[in-house]
């Protein structure tokens, strides 16, 4: 019921011709395992991934917990926005749900890029934006509890 | 754009509840379950998908409830209830053999006529799939017996896996041919290997193609707007966005004027509305 | 004005006006009318024509109202009086079934039969005229009808009393209902009350089959062309003498254009939201049902009162209400009362009365909320003079579309 194949706009289409043929040169295709852990919270944010095919859970450790997963990612979509932003490093670990196949990028030479191919790397810098704008406003609306009993329920959380 | 409901007058079942008997009860989540009931004499008019029941617990009180399955008889109806109020946990509470009392239906329908032979998303937020279980139906056998093309996918957000309401059917739907489901939750548990985050996100990797899209929006208002506004983002037209509004509700027949929503009565011109005229409704603070 | 088909002309004296309650009560008419009471022009079950309010007049104005006797005798010169027809037409508060639950279980739904009252309204005033036609739309011309209402409805007996002494807070020539009773209007009989040298009288004609049968029975003499000038002039002279006119501007529009003006946050820091302007107003309509039982708990009823949206329980979601703050309750009751009533009924809801003005505690005036939303508005949808201030968080652009 997860996962899925459909990359319809995804994160690298229509990207401006000056650069994207160099960007998408800079990647390479990968396939991970289910399980494989892409990047630890806390290390170096040095690659980013467009996920071609099947899902990674992004998390954090909360000790004496199981490894909590905050949001999962899928085909056609961003998986690591750490890279572009000092300091550059992982604000969460992610983990290959699935089998998942994605382009993998090297992030130091993608900045460099983006130095010397200005409009991709503005339009880049838009597009990570987006999806973190996305991701927050996903997360605000998380907060709110939305399906979580209203206040004042007579049985909140009751179980008959 | 919406379908305005045939029925109307004055008589039993508009303003004086019918007698209907709960004949199953089902628990959906903690604090959600759904009453299959049918009627101990006679049966109010026929419910379309989207239409609701002002639904009496005796002695208690009524709330507006919407049809979460409509019998193919016509006459057993099933409602889904979530205990949060006195009337609510009554009804919640409604063991097999409790006689309740139903008016209606009330309000509009989804309009099916304009999901033809279109892409369809059905996106629900937790209990809001109620209303939208019958829709699924009705589009699962226009499908089935050929009656309409195009693809179906349905898009499910819930709290957790536990509180997944019709985890059954979603089961059930998603082994369907042409058909794409998928479920997200906002808090995974141990063992949940599926999707976390918000059910927008699962627009992502729905099939469809925005231009000749149709989508069912039901859940949370806030979720709504949401869902709402990316479908707009990635190009459905918003009169091809129909939502499903909750306004109190007393009479459910547009007399008493609780329900309003600027221009709206919502008993009477919703629940289900298309966004094209409740979007700008919806970004007015207390209105 | 006109002269309907089967209709007459005639004058009746102080006596007809004695015959005609005599009359209606003969038919089986509850007759309800303008009488005295407790310092005010009240509406009440009358035996006798005596009982109107003869020599009085009223004073009007925000937040005022005061009795003054008047010398001329005049029984009909008082405008609107804290009472309007709904009260017996759409009751305060009515039963409006009864359950019973059995030892097994079974529930049995009785419908209130509602009572057959049949009612004569002597001295209908052509505002509220309207405002009855008003509600008869919202309570029986949609696509379900309120059943007590129109049997109540239909078996009225109303007759008109062309406004000839409007008050300092009337504003019906401006939203189009009086001070005359149109000629196309739903009525039975139309009064107007002459006082002069030619003696205490009343020019009528009848606007129904129904009428007609009354004013036939009634000792008259015909129209003479004094007294019908005389009716003619005092109600023209009446459309010259309102308190109070709206604003001419579409009113419909304005209140959809003007959701975020900040006119509602200084109406708000004024209204107390005590909800006297919904009680008052012949149109409002609201209500809210409440379900009660008896100790044994297998006896239940339903009961219907009215309601105001000034209630913070009016919007109530589970949550909470939706409309938490005054400023959003001040709003709803006036943009659904000049506004969205055109959405959703087809008409304006306000007559033009005046009673929200007179009634409300701290002397809120609608024309003068819907004067001044329109000048914020104007001012607003002028072309920009200079580009907006960075930061403005108002903008330029509240345009004219509205939702």
């Amino acid at each position: 019921m997860t996962g899925g194949t459909a990359p319809r706009g995804g994160f690298l289409a229509r990207l401006p011709e000056d650069g994207a043929a160099a960007l998408l040169a800079l990647g390479g295709d990968v396939a991970l395992a289910a399980g494989t852990r892409l990047f630890e919270e806390g290390r170096p944010a040095d690659r980013f991934w467009v996920l071609h095919q099947g899902t990674v859970t992004l998390s954090t450790r909360v000790p004496g917990r199981p490894e909590a997963v905050v949001e999962t990612v899928g085909a056609g979509e961003l998986v690591g926005w750490s890279w572009l932003v000092p300091p550059h490093l992982w604000r969460l670990a992610a983990t290959a749900a699935t089998a998942v196949q994605a382009r993998e990028f090297p992030a130091a030479e993608v900045r460099d890029l983006c130095t010397r191919e200005p409009e991709l790397g503005r339009v880049l810098t838009l597009r990570v934006a987006e999806v973190v704008g996305r991701r927050l406003e996903a997360t605000r609306a998380r907060l709110l509890d939305l399906y979580a009993p209203p206040p004042g329920a007579a049985h909140p959380g009751r179980v008959p | 754009m919406s379908v305005r409901s045939a029925t109307g007058g004055s008589g039993p079942g508009a303003t004086v509840p019918v007698p209907y008997r709960v004949v199953r009860r089902t628990r959906q989540t903690p604090d959600t379950a759904t009453l299959v009931v049918e009627p101990v004499d006679r049966a109010l008019p026929r419910f379309a998908p989207g239409q609701f029941a002002m639904a009496y617990a005796f002695g208690r009180g009524e709330i507006p409830l919407s049809a979460s399955g409509i019998g193919e008889d016509g006459r057993t109806l099933e409602h889904t209830v979530r205990a949060v109020g006195a009337v609510s946990a009554a009804l919640h509470d409604s063991a097999p053999g409790t006689q309740i009392a139903l008016r209606g239906p009330f309000g509009t329908a989804w309009d099916l006529a304009r999901a033809r032979d279109r892409d369809v998303l059905v996106v629900a937020g937790g209990i809001g799939l109620a209303p939208l279980r019958p829709l699924v139906h009705a589009l699962l056998r226009d499908r089935s017996a050929g009656r309409s093309g195009g693809r179906l996918g349905v898009l499910v957000g819930a709290r957790s896996p536990g509180e997944l309401p019709f985890a059954d059917d979603v089961e059930e739907w998603s082994a369907r041919p042409g058909t794409h489901v998928a479920v997200t939750v906002d808090r995974p548990g141990p063992r949940w290997t599926g999707e976390v985050g918000v059910v927008t996100a699962l627009l992502e990797r729905a099939p469809f193609t925005p231009g000749r899209t149709a989508a069912f929006v039901c859940g949370p208002e806030v979720m709504m707007r949401a869902a709402a506004r990316d479908l707009a983002h990635r190009g459905v037209a918003e009169d091809r966005v129909q939502v499903s509004l909750e306004r109190t509700m007393h009479c459910g027949t547009g007399h008493c004027g609780h329900c309003q929503l600027g221009p709206l009565l919502v008993c009477r011109d919703g629940p289900v509305a298309g966004y094209d005229r409740a979007g700008p409704l919806l970004t007015y603070r207390e209105l | 004005m006109t002269d309907s088909p089967g209709t007459e002309r005639a004058v009746l004296d102080r006596d007809g006006l004695g015959a005609l309650v005599r009359e209606l009560r003969a038919r089986g008419h509850t007759v309800v009318g303008p009488t005295v009471r407790d310092g005010a022009v009240v509406l009440d079950e009358i035996d006798s024509a005596d009982r109107l309010p003869f020599g009085w007049g009223v004073e009007h104005e925000a937040g005022r109202y005061r009795l003054r006797p008047r010398e001329d005798g005049a029984a009909f010169a008082h405008s609107a009086g804290p009472q309007s027809w709904k009260a017996y037409l759409h009751p305060q508060r009515l039963r409006e079934w009864t359950a019973d639950r059995e030892a097994d279980g079974r529930i049995t739904v009785r419908a209130e039969e509602p009572a057959r009252v049949s009612y004569a309204f002597l001295g209908v005033q052509p505002c509220d005229l309207r405002a009855i036609a008003v509600q008869d739309r919202v309570l029986g011309g949609g696509a379900y009808t309120d059943e007590g209402y129109r049997g109540r409805r239909a078996r009225a007996f109303l007759v008109v009393a062309e406004c000839t002494e409007p008050g300092a807070t009337c504003f019906c020539v401006s939203m189009g209902t009086g001070p005359g009773a149109p000629g196309d209007a739903a009525y039975d009989l139309a009064l107007t009350e002459v006082v002069d040298d030619g003696g205490h009288r009343f020019l009528v004609r009848a606007g129904s089959p129904a009428g007609a049968e009354v004013l036939a029975a009634l000792p008259r003499r015909p129209a003479d062309g004094a007294t019908a000038e005389a009716a003619r002039e005092a109600v023209a002279d009446a459309a010259t003498r309102m308190g109070r006119t709206m604003p001419g501007t579409d009113l419909h529009a304005l209140m959809a254009g003007t959701l975020e003006a900040d006119r509602w946050d200084d109406v708000a820091s004024r209204c107390l939201t005590c909800g006297n302007c919904t009680m008052v107003c012949p149109t409002c309509f609201c209500t809210s049902t409440e379900d009660v039982g008896d100790l044994t708990g297998d006896h239940a009823e339903r009961w219907r009162r009215w309601e105001s949206c000034f209630d913070l329980d009016f919007s109530h979601l589970p949550g909470g209400p939706v409309r938490s703050s005054g400023r959003s309750r001040y709003r709803q009751w006036l943009t659904h009362k000049l506004g969205t009533w055109h959405d959703q009924f087809g008409s304006s809801g306000c007559v033009g009365c005046g009673r929200c003005i007179v009634w409300c505690p701290v002397g809120i005036d609608i024309t003068e909320e819907a004067a001044a939303l329109d000048r914020e508005w104007s001012a607003r949808t002028l072309p920009p003079t200079a580009p907006a201030e960075p930061g403005d968080a108002r903008g330029r652009s509240p345009g004219r579309t509205g939702p």
